[in-house]
């Protein structure tokens, strides 16, 4: 049955290679035109059946405003882990220092008024420096240990939001954030908090560059010696790559896209506080990149609007829906009644994530959308002859 | 050992090497004379890599220095501890000065901007010293602080090397690993990449254009694109040696290139070797078990057993030692 299945597309495979080719050579034409594409067509579910009971137009558009910010947390993520293939599980410190960072530029709290734009550029570069700063005890650390001390770091940061209240106004959170200004572009001065149609055209411009030059870095001397790390790092070493800097490049362009997110984030609620930035941000952007497929920025972005939306609007309308079945309540010895009508599956969402990536590690390892490279590397019959080859080399060796 | 003209690229002096108890490598003096093939042989065990990769600067000899292409780039470090002072130090004036000069006019502004720039200068300093850039190590030289090398500071200075189980980056394409071989001598910045800028398509087109170059050098020509893990056992020792080659070095390590090659492909891979030094001029450090290839190649053998050098002299004058020959047990006799 799985036969068919791969033979079948051989024509269809031809148009997806031409495509392909072509998009190959015009990476970045090829971004602005999908994301435009993609940014278009979105809005229309709002008009599809099942979908339009789910909401207005204008509350799609805003839903998809905020999945934008995590498909930035995604692809940013997706260059410690899917590219340099360090394990950063405190990756929502620098949202938060991103989101903090505009707090303390445009705000009532600190009185100053820096324009938005310029708060983009600010707060990727301080998440960058604190990326750094975070880097540079890890470099010697690997795998488990280095996933401990970003766990660490994750933790802290809202931490220390929650308890310096002097500086952070603790769990109540910076108030009266300022609002981007459009400088009367579109007939737009300040974005409106009711009108989600110009934050949803800024994060999509936003992701747009991220994009761009993120596939740029990939497809460069530093994305090969990211690649180069995440497969051996001693080879690399002895290459003439200098690990330090690269890892800690890594880290520092995984912030910086972080820190757009908390920026535009902080900007569109406009209030921050710390209780926003827990470990469960880093679970599910990490969640979004293993499947979406690590070091494919298309797919953990796929990946993350997907797992953003199912969790947003799907465990909601799934509840609704079955509430409207008006299912009967059981009666089952044991467990007395049950009501499977109440189930709130809000409630439930981490251990639906937890179910989806256990069937996603046995079924799919390299996720959804996994990058070439992904695949070679899950690739069980390659693995059995190199064990083999390695198997002659010691018995040569032994005679 | 006929001319002496030229000094020798690499000077191994009073090497060891304690892996806790265990020495590994027993003060072996050592030195490879440029243009030569130089093979290091011994029984299992008797050190070979160990030393292979205290020279390439992946292990920290516990006494000894080496010293490559006249310039003293291994050793234990010297004054080491003065480091953090010197980056230290140098902010710490500046913010004292700022200061004084602050309280005296009495404005914060300026405190606040002589701390700023403190800051900034240490943390700076901080990044060159984890990062370790060659400029960085040559200021520190001046300063007479010493700091050992790291890998990719000998590639840098011109070796390369292969490893005895191989370790290509097996996901890449064949080209891919011979690019990344080049890394140390391209120059594009991520900038570069990121603004796609004249320095990163001319340097990206000559790479793929010497990458495949490279990959036809050692008999892997039309073999660009397949992924290194998927190459046969042979194309991927040769890839190994492409990637090495690609670092443009001058002194090229390789460590058991042969092993568990048929006859037909040791011939092959031998004369590759003969081919590096005539038509590149490279100097060949070659560790291997197959007595035919030592002898075929050589211009000197090193022997070494328990981590010490028993003999060192023409492949004749080695296997007619008697040392050679009982730290074998008959093996050397038989080949
Ligand atoms: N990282 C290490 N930690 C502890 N012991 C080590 C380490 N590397 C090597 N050794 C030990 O040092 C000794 C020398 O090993 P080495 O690999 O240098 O030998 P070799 O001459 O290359 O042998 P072979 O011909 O088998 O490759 C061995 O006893 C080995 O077990
Ligand atoms: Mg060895």
């Amino acid at each position: 049955m799985t036969d068919t299945r791969r033979q079948s597309p051989s024509g269809l495979r031809a148009v997806t290679g031409r495509i392909g080719s072509i998009a190959g050579h015009h990476q970045s034409l090829t971004i602005l035109v999908g994301l435009a594409l993609v940014g278009a067509l979105l809005p229309l579910i709002s008009a599809v059946p099942p979908f339009s009971g789910f909401g207005t137009q204008k509350d799609w558009v805003g839903g998809f405003a905020d999945a934008g910010v995590f498909v930035l947390l995604a692809v940013g993520l997706n260059v410690v882990v899917g590219f340099a293939g360090l394990l950063d599980l405190g990756y929502a410190a620098f949202f938060a220092i991103g989101a903090y960072t505009y707090a303390y530029g445009a705000s009532t709290f600190t009185g100053l008024q820096t324009p938005f734009w310029i708060m983009l550029v600010a707060g990727a570069v301080v998440a960058a420096v604190f990326g750094i700063t975070l880097g540079a005890p890890t470099l010697r650390l690997r795998g488990d240990y280095l996933a401990i001390v970003t766990l660490g770091f994750g933790e802290i940061v809202p931490v220390v939001a929650l308890n310096a209240d002097t500086y952070t106004r603790g769990t109540n959170g910076i108030v009266g954030l300022a609002q981007p200004n459009a400088y009367g572009l579109f007939g737009i001065t300040s974005f409106p908090i009711t009108n989600p149609w110009p934050w949803y055209i800024t994060v999509l411009g936003i992701i747009a560059i991220a994009f761009m030059i993120l596939y740029r870095l990939e497809d460069s001397r530093l994305g090969r010696a990211w690649v180069a790390i995440r497969e051996d790092e001693l080879a690399a070493a002895s290459m003439g790559i200098n690990t330090i800097s690269t890892k800690l490049l890594a880290f520092a362009i995984g912030a910086s896209t972080s820190g757009l997110g908390g920026v535009f984030y902080a900007a569109k609620l406009g209030v921050v506080d710390p209780t926003q930035f827990h470990f469960d941000v880093s679970f599910t952007v990490l969640a979004m990149v293993v499947l979406g497929g690590m070091g494919n920025i298309w797919g953990v972005a796929v990946g993350a609007f997907v797992i953003f939306e199912i969790q947003h609007q799907g465990l909601k309308q799934l509840g609704a829906f079955i509430q409207s079945l008006n299912v009967p309540v059981f009666q089952v010895p044991v467990l007395g009644s049950v009501d499977l009508g109440g189930i709130n599956f809000l409630k439930f969402q981490f251990l639906l994530y937890g179910l989806a990536l256990v069937a996603m590690m046995l079924l799919r390892p390299e996720g959804l959308f996994p990058s070439r490279q992904r695949r070679h590397e899950l690739h069980e019959v390659a693995e059995e002859s190199e064990e083999a080859a390695e198997d002659t080399s010691e018995a040569v060796k032994g005679a | 050992m006929t001319d002496n003209a030229k000094p020798p690229i690499l000077v191994a002096k009073g090497v060891s090497k304690h892996f806790g108890g265990l020495v590994a490598v027993n003060s072996v003096d050592f030195d490879v004379p440029q243009g030569k093939i130089v093979s290091l042989i011994g029984p299992n065990g008797a050190g070979k890599t160990t030393f292979f990769n205290i020279i390439a600067g992946l292990y920290e000899p516990t006494h000894g220095s080496v010293s490559f292409t006249g310039v003293e780039m291994i050793a234990r470090g010297r004054r080491s501890w003065a480091e953090p002072l010197a980056w230290v130090v140098p902010p710490l004036i500046i913010a004292l000065i700022g200061l004084i000069v602050a309280t005296a006019a009495s404005s914060t502004a300026l405190a606040a901007v002589t701390i700023l720039v403190s800051l900034i200068l240490l943390i700076s300093a901080f990044l060159l010293a984890i990062a370790r850039p060659p400029f960085y190590l040559r200021l520190l030289t001046r300063l007479g602080i010493f700091r050992s090398a790291r890998p990719n500071d000998m590639v840098v200075a011109g070796l390369g090397r292969t490893f005895q189980n191989i370790r290509l980056f097996k996901t890449m394409t064949a080209r891919d690993n011979v690019m990344v071989g080049m890394h140390s001598r391209m120059r594009s910045t991520p900038v570069d990449a990121v603004l796609r800028s004249r320095r990163h398509y001319r340097e990206e087109k000559d790479a793929d254009a010497k990458a495949r170059r490279w990959l036809a050098f050692v008999g892997l020509a039309g073999k660009e694109n397949e992924v290194a893990r998927n190459l046969a056992y042979g194309d991927q020792r040769r890839l190994e040696i492409a990637r090495a080659l690609a670092s443009e070095p001058k002194l090229l390590l390789l460590d058991e290139p042969t092993a568990g090659m048929n006859p037909s492909e040791t011939a092959e891979m031998t004369t590759l070797f003969g081919r590096i030094r005539t038509e590149l001029g490279l100097t060949i450090l070659l560790i291997e078990h197959d007595m035919r290839v030592v002898m075929g190649v050589s211009d000197r053998v090193t022997v070494l057993d328990h981590g010490e050098k028993i003999a060192e002299g023409t492949s004749q004058e080695v296997r007619a030692n008697p040392r050679v020959i009982e730290a074998y047990l008959g093996k050397a006799a038989r080949a």
